[in-house]
Order: C-alpha cells, then sequence, then structure tokens
C-alpha cells in the first residue's frame, strides 16, 4: 500500500521500502538534496526537518510512519521568500563549510515557533552538531530571528 | 600541507592575456607567478603560464572564478575579494563561479596548472594569491583606463576609476561592461603595475559575508553527497576494520537478494606495507540503485576479515611504546649550546610529560564521491582539498592518464586536512571501472571514523633548566610519536620526524641551551594532516609547560612568556609558515588578549584564568580564557578571548569566523575527543562514542581581536586551533589547581576533582 503524505506542501505518495529512512526518500527519490545525512543514527541532526511543525531527525524516521502527515524540508522553507530564520542566517554569517546549517534552521525554525523569546538553554536545547563550530554566530542568528519575528506580529 | 616547492616563475610580459568571447565578454587569462604544493604540483613545476579567470561581462557584472576547494574556510568569498578590490569594481557587481582543475598537458612540456595551484592546505591560499591576484586587478583596472582613454581621446592619466566606472576628469563616465571591446585590442605594459595603498581598499578589509549565504540557507548549495548524474548507481564499501588486514572469506548471496542491489564486487586495497596512493583499505563494494539498498545489501554481506600484521596494536600497547623509547636516546633536530652542561648547573630542574591522542578528522560530511571511468577517460565530482591530487589517484587506479581525467569540485562539507587524501575518490574509480556504471560512493559515519588518516598520537617529554634568577637556561622536548608520513610514496625515512617538530618554533633561540628530539613510534594505524598538523601538539605541551615553569617558580605565567621573549626581534623560522619568525607580533597578541581579559584580577573561587600564544604558518595567535570549574568537575567558560595578527586582513568577518570555528574545534578536541585502538582497529564509530561539542558545552561567546596590519597577509584557516587547549588547561589549572597533561581531558579532570 502505497504511503501518502504531504512535502513541502504538495501531497506525495511512496509505495517502496517504507522502512526506508525519510532522509533517503527524500535525497534519492523526491530529489531534494538540502537534507543532509551526517551520522544514520539522530545523533548529529544534519537531517532535521520538519514533520508536522516538529523538528524531527529524518535518518532514524521511517518513510511508513509519515502517513498522514506533513514534512517540510529546508527546500519548502524558503519556497516563497526567505524565512526570517534564513535571513537572519545570512546577517549573521552563520556558515562555514555550511553543511550541517538547514539543520540547524529548521531546528530553530521549530523552537521559535514554540517559544518566542528564547532565553539562553531554550537556545541550547538545540542538539545539531556543527563541526566548523559556528555556534557562537548560530545564537546570534537565532536571537535575531526571534527579535524580527515578534516585531513582525507586533 | 607544509610540503612547498620552489616558485614558478614566468616573464612579466606574459601576465595577462585579453580576449574577448563568442558571447561578447572580456576574458582576463592572467599567467602568475605560482608557489605550489610539492605532492599536488605537475611534475617538474614548470615555467609555464599559469593564470586565473576573470570575465567582464557587457551588463557590467563581473565573474571571478574561484580556483581553490571551499572547504569551510571562505576562500570563495576572500580571495575573489582581493582581485576585485585592485579591479576596483563594487563587490556588489560580483558573481563568483568554482573552477575545475585546471591542468594544462602540452606535447613536449610538462604538466602545468592553468588557473594556479588547487588546494585547500596548509594556510596557503591567501599567503599564496596575495601579490598575483593584486597585480591581475590592477592590469584590468589599466584595461578599463585605456580603453576610456582612445574612446575619450585623452590621456590615461585623466582617467580613473570608481567601483566598475571609468570616470573622466572632466565628468564623462562609461561602465567597464561599455569598454570591453575596445580593452580587448589593448597591449598591456610589460612593467607590474602600481597597486592601491591601504588607505584606498574599499573590499578588503571590511567584512564580507560568503559568497553562497543564499545558496548554503536554502538547500541549494551542491556538496559532493548532492551530486545527481544521470545513469549513476550508488555504492557503500565494507571495509577491513583491522589495519592492513584482509578478507578471509565473504558470502554475498543474501547481499544480492536486497532489491534494488545491481553488483557485489571486492575493492583490493593496498599490500601491507606498500605506499598509499589509491585506496586505503581492502574492502567488498555494493553496488545498487539507491544508497537505503546499498546500505542494506552491505548489511547482509557475510565477511569474516583476516586481521593483519597489526593484530596486537593497542592504545595501551602504543603508550607503552613511548614510555620505552622516551627511555633511551633520539634523533637529536636541533642542538643549541649544551643543555646537559646547563641542567648540571641549574639551580632547578622542572620536568613534565604530555600526551597527545589520535583524533579523526571527521568532517560533518562523510567520504563521497562522484566518478564515471570509461575506457579511455574519467570524469570526478566529489567534495576534495587536492583536485590534482584526486586525478592522480583516478590515475593510479584506472591506467588513464592524467590528460583525460576530468575533476570538478563542489563545495565541500569540511575538510580539516582529511580530504588532502583521496582515497574515497579512487574507490569510487575502482568500483566504476570493475562495474562499468558511473557510480556514486557514500561513505557511513562509521566508515569515516573508521577509517582515516588520523592526527598523529605522541608523548612529549619537556625539561626546563632553571638558574637562580629563575631564568630558563636550559630546554629540551623530547617526542616520541607516530609520524604523520604515514606510507607517502616520497617519504624518506630520515625526515620521518619534520612533520611532527618545527625546530624554529618558540622558544628556540630564546633559550641559550635548546634540544629537541624525536623518537619515532611503529604503529599500522593510518596517519595523516589534521587541522594545523603538530601544532596543535607542540602549541599544547610548549605553552602548558611554561605554565608549569612559571608556577612551579611562582612567577605570573604572562611575564615569564613576555621576559623569554624580551627584545621585539625577527628570526629566520625553515618550517611552513616562514621565512621569518618576529617576536613582536608573538607579544602582541599575547599582550592584547592579556589586557582584553583582564589578566591578573582576582577572581572568585573555583575560577581562573589561562592564556597561550603560538606562531602557525605565518599567523600570529593567542588566547586567554577565564573558566570555572565546579565541584562535579564540570566546566564552564566565562569568557574566551582571541588575538591574532595574520597581517593585512582581507575579510575581517571570515578571519572572526576562523577563529571562533578554530577555537570550539581546539576546545572540543582537547575536551572529549580520542582515537582508540585495540585488536588492531580503532574502536569508534559514531558520535555517541566520538562526542562533538554541542552548543550547550561550547562558549556563547568568543572575542576575536584582529590585529590592524598591512603586511602581506597569511592565511588563517589553521591559526585558531593550536593556543585553545593549552589556554584552557592552564586556566583550569589556575581554577582548581590540577595539571591536565593528557589529552583529552574531561574525565580526568572530573576524577581529579572528585579526588581533591
Amino acid at each position: 500500500m502505497a504511503i501518502r503524505f504531504t512535502l513541502n506542501g504538495a501531497a506525495r505518495s511512496f509505495d517502496g521500502d517504507a522502512t526506508m529512512p525519510v532522509l533517503w526518500y527524500l535525497r534519492d527519490h523526491a530529489q531534494l538534496t538540502g537534507t543532509k545525512y551526517g551520522c544514520g543514527a539522530g545523533l548529529c541532526g544534519a537531517c532535521t526537518v520538519l514533520v508536522d511543525g516538529q523538528a524531527t531527525r529524518a535518518c532514524v524516521l521511517p518513510v511508513g510512519s509519515l502517513e498522514g502527515r506533513s514534512v517540510m524540508t529546508i527546500e519548502g522553507l524558503g519556497s516563497q521568500g526567505l524565512h526570517p530564520v534564513q535571513k537572519a542566517w545570512i546577517e549573521e554569517d552563520v556558515a562555514q563549510c555550511g553543511y550541517c546549517q538547514a539543520g540547524q534552521i529548521l531546528a530553530a525554525v521549530d523552537l521559535l515557533a514554540r517559544v518566542p523569546d528564547p532565553k539562553r538553554e531554550d537556545i541550547e536545547s538545540i542538539t545539531n552538531l556543527c563541526r566548523c563550530g559556528t555556534y557562537v554566530r548560530v545564537r546570534r542568528a537565532i536571537e535575531r530571528a526571534a527579535r524580527e519575528l515578534r516585531a513582525g506580529k507586533a | 600541507m607544509n610540503a612547498r616547492t620552489a616558485d614558478l616563475s614566468i616573464g612579466r610580459r606574459e601576465f595577462l592575456k585579453v580576449s574577448l568571447t563568442a558571447g561578447g565578454a572580456l576574458l582576463l587569462v592572467p599567467a602568475l607567478t605560482r608557489r605550489a604544493f610539492a605532492a599536488d604540483a605537475p611534475p617538474g613545476a614548470p615555467a609555464n603560464p599559469l593564470g586565473i579567470y576573470v570575465r567582464i561581462q557587457p551588463d557590467n557584472r563581473v565573474v571571478i572564478g574561484a580556483r581553490c576547494p571551499e572547504i569551510g574556510q571562505g576562500v570563495k568569498t576572500s580571495l575573489p575579494m582581493i582581485l576585485a578590490e585592485e579591479l576596483d569594481v563594487s563587490w556588489s557587481q560580483v558573481d563568483v563561479e568554482q573552477l575545475p582543475l585546471g591542468v594544462d598537458f602540452k606535447p613536449g612540456s610538462p604538466p602545468a596548472w592553468r588557473w594556479g595551484p588547487q588546494g585547500a592546505g596548509g594556510s596557503t591560499s591567501i599567503p599564496d594569491a596575495w601579490a598575483d591576484l593584486r597585480q591581475v586587478g590592477a592590469q584590468g583596472r589599466w584595461l578599463m583606463r585605456a580603453a576610456a582613454a582612445k574612446r575619450w581621446n585623452c590621456d590615461i592619466a585623466e582617467v580613473s576609476t570608481d567601483a566598475g566606472v571609468a570616470l573622466h576628469r572632466e565628468g564623462r563616465r562609461a561602465n567597464y561592461g561599455e569598454l570591453i571591446a575596445d580593452a580587448a585590442t589593448l597591449q598591456l605594459p610589460a612593467e607590474p603595475l602600481a597597486l592601491k595603498t591601504p588607505a584606498e581598499y574599499r573590499i578588503v578589509g571590511r567584512p564580507q559575508r560568503v559568497v553562497d549565504a543564499t545558496d548554503i540557507v536554502t538547500g541549494r548549495a551542491r556538496y559532493g553527497l548532492d551530486v545527481r548524474e544521470p545513469g549513476a548507481l550508488v555504492a557503500v564499501i565494507a571495509r577491513c576494520p583491522y589495519f592492513d588486514g584482509d578478507i578471509e572469506s565473504f558470502d554475498d548471496s543474501a547481499a544480492k537478494r536486497v532489491p534494488g542491489v545491481r553488483a557485489v564486487v571486492v575493492v583490493p586495497g593496498p599490500k601491507p606495507g606498500e605506499p598509499i596512493v589509491a585506496n586505503l583499505a581492502t574492502g567488498i563494494a555494493v553496488v545498487a540503485d539507491d544508497t537505503w539498498s546499498a546500505m542494506k545489501g552491505r548489511d547482509a554481506l557475510q565477511v569474516k576479515w583476516r586481521q593483519g600484521p597489526h593484530a596486537a596494536e593497542s592504545s595501551a600497547s602504543l603508550d607503552a611504546q613511548c614510555a620505552k623509547l622516551l627511555a633511551g636516546k633520539g634523533r637529536v633536530v636541533r642542538n643549541d649550546g649544551d643543555f646537559d652542561a646547563a641542567r648540571a648547573s641549574a639551580r632547578r630542574v622542572i620536568e613534565a610529560r604530555y600526551r597527545v591522542p589520535f583524533v579523526s578528522h571527521c568532517p560533518l560530511e562523510p567520504q563521497n564521491a562522484f566518478v564515471h571511468v570509461q575506457k579511455d577517460r574519467a570524469r570526478v565530482v566529489a567534495p576534495v582539498q587536492m583536485p590534482g591530487g584526486a586525478a592522480r589517484a583516478v590515475a593510479a587506479v584506472t591506467g588513464i592518464s592524467r590528460e583525460f581525467i576530468q575533476v570538478e569540485m563542489t563545495r565541500v562539507g569540511g575538510g580539516f586536512g582529511r580530504r588532502l587524501t583521496s582515497d574515497y575518490v579512487a574507490e569510487a574509480a575502482l568500483v566504476s571501472k570493475l562495474t562499468g556504471h558511473p557510480i556514486r560512493l557514500v561513505w557511513t559515519r562509521e566508515d569515516d571514523l573508521q577509517h582515516d588518516f588520523y592526527r598523529p598520537f605522541g608523548h612529549h617529554h619537556l625539561t626546563a633548566a632553571l638558574d637562580e634568577g629563575g631564568r630558563v637556561t636550559g630546554w629540551t622536548q623530547r617526542l616520541a610519536s607516530t609520524s604523520k608520513h604515514y606510507r607517502r610514496a616520497d617519504a624518506k625515512p630520515d625526515e620521518m620526524w619534520m612533520p611532527e617538530l618545527y625546530p624554529d618554533d618558540f622558544p628556540a633561540r630564546l633559550v641559550p641551551n635548546l634540544r629537541v628530539e624525536w623518537l619515532e613510534v611503529q604503529a599500522g594505524i593510518p596517519r595523516g594532516s589534521w587541522r594545523a598538523p603538530a601544532h596543535t601538539a607542540n602549541a599544547f605541551v610548549i605553552q602548558s609547560f611554561l605554565d608549569e615553569v612559571a608556577h612551579a617558580t611562582k612567577r605570573d605565567p604572562l611575564a615569564l612568556r613576555l621576559a623569554m621573549l624580551g627584545e621585539d626581534r625577527e628570526f629566520d623560522y625553515g618550517q611552513h609558515g616562514g621565512p621569518k619568525f618576529n617576536t613582536g607580533r608573538l607579544r602582541a597578541v599575547l599582550q592584547k588578549v592579556a589586557q582584553e581579559i583582564g589578566w591578573g584580577r582576582k577572581l572568585p573561587r573555583g575560577r581562573g584564568l589561562g592564556l597561550a600564544a603560538h606562531f602557525t604558518f605565518g599567523g600570529y595567535a593567542a588566547h586567554a580564557m577565564e573558566v570555572e570549574v565546579t565541584r562535579d568537575g564540570e566546566l564552564r567558560f566565562h569568557r574566551v578571548v582571541c588575538a591574532v595578527d595574520v597581517g593585512q586582513p582581507v575579510n575581517p568577518l571570515g578571519i572572526e569566523a576562523q577563529m571562533q570555528g578554530g577555537t570550539i574545534d581546539g576546545l572540543s578536541t582537547a575536551f572529549s575527543l580520542e582515537t582508540t585502538i585495540e585488536g588492531g582497529r580503532v574502536l569508534q564509530r559514531n558520535f555517541g562514542d566520538y562526542p562533538l561539542l554541542r552548543m550547550a558545552q561550547a562558549p556563547d561567546r568568543i572575542e576575536v581581536h584582529i590585529i590592524p596590519s598591512n603586511v602581506s597577509p597569511s592565511g588563517c584557516g589553521e591559526m585558531g586551533i593550536p593556543t585553545a587547549a593549552p589556554a584552557l588547561t592552564n586556566a583550569i589549572f589556575a581554577a582548581c589547581g590540577v595539571r591536565l597533561r593528557n589529552l583529552p581531558i574531561r574525565e580526568q579532570l572530573r576524577e581529579a576533582v572528585r579526588k581533591a
């Protein structure tokens, strides 16, 4: 039976191996390579996507579990103009190699949706790894995006 | 990383070649003076024209080719900035394109770089390109002025430029894009042109953001793993986990039954003891329609491995080997004055032994490559630090001439030295050759942690002899280590020490009686270049030991360092990063961090200040930290300050990023990273047992102070690491009195505090 779900706003179905991690479905079958492979064990967060709005590690999530759910990848986030988090990331010049950044950005989008005015420990609840060590600017970008988002809603 | 050959010189007349493209753009293909990496330069290092690619388009956009691999060090932004400055265009009109490997093969002459040397290692991209890129830009600007002068029938002296526009002093203006047809007909002067003075800089020295930022934050940036080529199959390889081990037997019947699996092939590795010029280990490749099927196929393989000649090797056995070696005499690689006499007449002798472990590079994008091998040619698209080396690796396993091997570079998801070797490109080429398919090779994280060219491990024994006044009169550093030159084709037995100890490093020439010795540890674990190679080990031990000497003699650690540095002087520095080492520049970064952190101030109980300074590959860096050690042995950063002098800053925003990232890399590695060995294989498998620092553990701020300078710039990719670890351990000692001499420190710190 085909698995039906929404991907970046569009209806999709998949009738292949339901145990395949969402990561490899996205990269090899949906041709969305913005979601990155880093560890395959849910440890690094390079593969972070939003499933029903919640930051989720796609490398340990079977595609079969997506039935009826909605997935947003980095490609979907920027599809209608840059999201304030993406803008803040550019503004703060966060990226070095850039490989982990899509996952970091989606983790931040999830955080700011739940916690509009994040404290230090809220920001530190993001456990995505950055091998280049961009954490100082990641924090600054999240704080900047939080200010922009709050101002936008005011 | 530090091997560089003689200059490739060419006549000035050949400096820039000018032509029009079919589309009407002006193409500047300059011929340049170049230095090249020995390992990667075309054979013979010829005196042929070399160049970089600049295109001025009719719409006044300027496209600058990025020749070096972008691994996160920011050269795709900073190198074009240098050229754009002298061309006198506005940064906003510049587009940057990644160039492929450019090596020209002309009959009768040795191969030559087409666009200049292409590599990412040794923090050399900026110093190599600085003089040349400025001259190229200046020549492009001269062409624009001359073309405008011709059009306006005036003297070139009456034409100036501003942000991509030629201006006549009486008010006429023309965009560069309007002038290209005229410019293409002009002959450049033979003499080098005058360059801007630093006061005239509008791009260099001003913060510029990463040129690919929008692509990165939208997921469009293409890394090696994102390469999608028609007909490509995915390969995953089960490699022998034992150093120099082999396949005893295997059964691939279950693997072949996995849906999507197309082929299973044996990938032969190097013979034990022979140089490694291609892939690193013997393995069995599973080739499939997609990544998941290939991984499942690999899981279904039944393989019995043969352990090979290093089955008894373990971290403990290598520690024992070091202890035994250090009891004997080593090879003396520097010997000033008479250390033994200084020791015999010393008022006091201080000794300490340190240990620096193997570590993995662990770039977040695991190794991968797309390779399509055909009968007489091959194409590579891959994340590499040495595209020329990738071509060599493919040539080695296919027999195809390098002339017919095309190498394209993607953005690279971290390098750290791992991708200076192209073993994974060789593997993909072998699998493509064996199966006849274009191949996307994918390494898993486990593959990456288990099959690396690890940072060398060693035990350092340091001794200082002091006179009545507490002055350091004698100094020895005796190192037993595994050389980084592991099974290199060009490694000479009597030069194995050279990548482990840099004999001109501090405190050479500052202590009258100084001896440096090396002892070779035999090991089967592969080693290679890890960001800032031996500087990470040597800065840690030397800067730690200085602190030990200071505390043992009740002197202030800053004052001791300043006293040893003495008057500002310049010494010869023969290793990579020379030719000179300036004590005043090292003093300045040290004093800057001391001043910024408030050195000497009183701190609450449990807190301490530490500092360290070091000269790395032409750059001067220092760290000062204020840390707190809790009663449970947990560590908190209150302040982290660094200062760096890399000469003329090219992109301050990039320098800040490199220093912050280097600091975190240094702290992360010192805190909890070690590659351990048992039974002739590496034990670590994933981030669970190789725990990189996460945001919550890292300092929330890292203050970076860039020393203003107009001296020719050095690179900045590696200067942030070496001083981070000793500044940390020195601060820990100041906070709680625990001296940590073995890296990584996390467990030792907890244990020491628990005992105290």
